[in-house]
């Protein structure tokens, strides 16, 4: 299993109140899924986005990613997690402005301590692997458009071969059109590379894409089924 | 996070903004260069006066009538200069002295000097052949006054190099000429070398004639007015001072060392007051513009608030994509001392250029010394480190996620 989540809780204080917001989620993923996690604003999505990604911590139960409890890590070791895990996929993108396509794709590999020698190959196969466009590689990233922006923050969040690919919200800036381009290059990785991916999003629509769709209400999961649509669709390309 | 992968970020981080980077940049190099150039004025200063008081000769004791060194300073003793208390004899009593190498007795005043329809008012100073050799003499053209002179009293006088310009014209020969000191004539036998010195110090604008001359045909008494006494060495110099006033003090009959008639000063003594009171001119100066250099450090933490603030969201994906606490914080520190540092280059540089302009078109002397430039390059350093600190530091605490929730 890549991630194995164990009745995770999660609470914030806000003032002297108490406020629940995941209630005790369980559920296991396994490699090579790719699985939507929806529900309304307020059910707690994010914050579980969050502790998967292992930016946040959780309050009781215990959460293991790629076989490694994390749930107990210091701030630096969670760095390290992310960095060598997990690749983020956000809904505003989130590029390096005045910064070429190329030097934002290598960012994860400046922190990784990657050898510079090596960064140009690991990053052309990622944005290959996202579909960038190689005439488009030195382009600034505010010179590009929001389709291309969010695919080279895909190809960023693949450079350094993750595990897991977390994708919050991907299509939230996009136009329909764009979205689906988005929508079909992070099929196309689940498929045709076997990439693990979780995808949070509130729109029914977006998660139909998945093969496995996690419904969220106020903090508990209401739901987890195979999306049939989508589980043996030939990929059209 | 490697070292080249570090300078690249932050260059590419200055880049991004070059205008508000520069004019950071600007306050920093505005105060550093006030640094370099203030001290440089300082020090040049202290150099002047340094030389010139090296120019009075080495190890230099000068035994003066009257004194200064009642318990109070400032109570008011037999005025130094108006006492006659010294007279030759004394003179040749220190010369016995083992630690004194050579003894010139003085006798000054200022005179009005006619020569050839022209006058001037200047020093005139009676004193005898070992002057030149205490002094550090040397002549332009003619002789120093010798020991023959003084026995005879003859009336030959030497003058210094201003004097000579100043009554017979810029670079005359004047061997042999006449000049008219207190209604006497005296023949010229000798012009000296150029002392430098300016103002206080000028050390040219002078007529030597010799002593036993002077006492007869001008003071008509037997005192002078100082002894000059070169020591053996720098090292022998306290001990000589020590016995030339345990001397004078037993052959003026003066049991209280407080009440001595004589004050015997040290050449070092004079240099360093001289030096203290340029060391505190150089100071004030350099505190000047280290409140410049102080304002540009604001400048820099304001600028590097505002850029923790305004990229709070790239701050989150770094940390997102596994930056840690430690890296964010030593890229924004890096950033803050790129900017001192390269403040500090220029700064150096136009500091050196406005001191070296001071100093060729302005009056004043300048010396940029490799200390002042060290201690800009550490002070921009410091100034980085501690004003980039905070912002620093602020940036590597954000919390990932509302970092990236950011708006």
């Amino acid at each position: 299993m890549i991630i194995e989540a164990n009745n995770i809780t999660k609470t914030y204080q806000i003032g002297d109140q108490v406020v629940p917001v995941l209630k005790g989620i369980s559920f296991a993923i396994a490699p090579g899924e790719f699985v939507a996690i929806t529900g309304p604003s307020g059910s707690g999505k994010s914050t579980l986005m969050h502790i998967l990604g292992a930016l946040d911590s959780l309050t009781s139960g215990s959460y293991s990613l790629d076989g490694q409890d994390i749930s107990k890590l210091s701030e630096d070791e969670l760095a390290d997690i992310r960095m060598n895990k997990i690749g983020f996929v956000f809904q505003s993108f989130n590029l390096l402005p005045r910064t070429s396509v190329l030097r934002n794709v290598m960012l994860p590999l400046i922190y990784a301590k990657v050898p510079r020698a090596e960064r140009a190959r690991g990053v052309a196969e990622a944005l290959k692997s996202a579909d960038m466009p190689e005439d488009r590689w030195d382009h600034r990233s505010n010179e590009l458009s929001g389709g291309q922006m969010q695919r080279v923050a895909i190809a960023r969040a693949l450079v350094n071969n993750p595990k897991l690919i977390m994708a919050d919200e991907p299509t939230g800036n996009l136009d329909s059109k764009t979205g689906d381009i988005v929508l079909k290059a992070f099929q196309t990785l689940n498929q045709r590379d076997g990439r693990t991916i979780v995808l949070i999003t509130h729109e029914r629509y977006v998660a139909e894409h998945a093969s496995r769709i996690i419904e969220l209400r106020d903090g508990m999961i209401v739901r987890d089924s195979l999306n049939n649509n989508n589980l043996h669709k030939p990929l059209l390309r | 996070m490697l070292l080249a992968d570090l300078f690249q970020e932050t260059s590419l981080a200055l880049t991004s903004n070059k205008v508000r980077s520069s004019l950071t940049v600007l306050g920093i190099v505005i105060g550093i260069a006030s640094v370099i150039a203030m001290i440089s004025i300082g020090q040049g200063a202290q150099k002047t006066i340094e030389s010139n008081i090296q120019a009075l000769g080495s190890n230099l004791l000068v035994v003066t009538p009257g004194s200064t060194q009642g318990s109070v300073r400032s109570v008011v003793s037999s005025g130094r200069g108006s006492a006659t208390t010294l007279t030759e004899a004394d003179a040749e009593a220190i010369t016995a002295l083992e630690l004194a190498k050579s003894v010139a007795p003085e006798l000054s005043g200022r005179h009005q000097i006619i020569a050839r329809g022209t006058n001037t008012n200047t020093s005139v100073i009676g004193t005898t052949v070992d002057y030149q050799s205490v002094r550090k003499i040397n002549m332009a053209e003619g002789s120093f006054l010798s020991d023959q002179n003084n026995k005879a009293r003859t009336k030959v006088a030497v003058l210094g190099p201003t004097t000579r310009d100043d009554l017979f014209g810029e670079g005359a020969s004047v061997i042999g000429q006449k000049i008219r000191i207190n209604k006497i004539d005296f023949t010229i036998i000798g012009v000296t070398e150029s002392r430098g010195g300016t103002g206080f110090f000028n050390q040219d604008d002078v007529i030597f004639i010799p002593l036993s001359t002077a006492q007869q045909f001008i003071s008509g008494s037997d005192y002078v007015s100082n002894i000059d006494v070169e020591a053996n060495d720098q090292t022998s110099m306290t001990a000589l001072q020590q016995q030339i006033t345990v001397l004078l003090l037993a052959r003026h009959q003066i049991k209280d060392a407080a009440q001595a008639d004589f004050t015997v000063v040290n050449q070092a003594d004079i240099a360093s007051a001289a030096s203290e009171t340029t060391q505190t001119f150089t100071l004030l100066l350099g505190a000047i513009g280290g409140i410049s250099l102080l304002v540009g450090g604001i400048g820099i933490m304001n600028m590097m608030l505002t850029t923790v603030t305004e990229r709070t969201r790239e701050i989150g994906l770094r940390k997102a994509i596994g930056a840690k606490p430690r890296e964010i914080r030593i890229q924004f520190l890096t950033e803050a001392v790129m900017l001192t540092f390269l403040g500090g280059l220029i700064g150096t540089l136009i500091g050196w250029l406005a001191s070296m302009a001071i100093g060729r078109f302005g009056s004043l002397t300048t010396d940029v010394s490799l200390n002042s430039i060290l201690l800009a390059f550490g002070v921009s350093a410091a100034i980085g480190i501690i004003f980039g600190y905070y912002p620093a530091s602020r940036a590597s605490r954000l919390n990932p996620i509302e970092a990236l929730r950011y708006e």
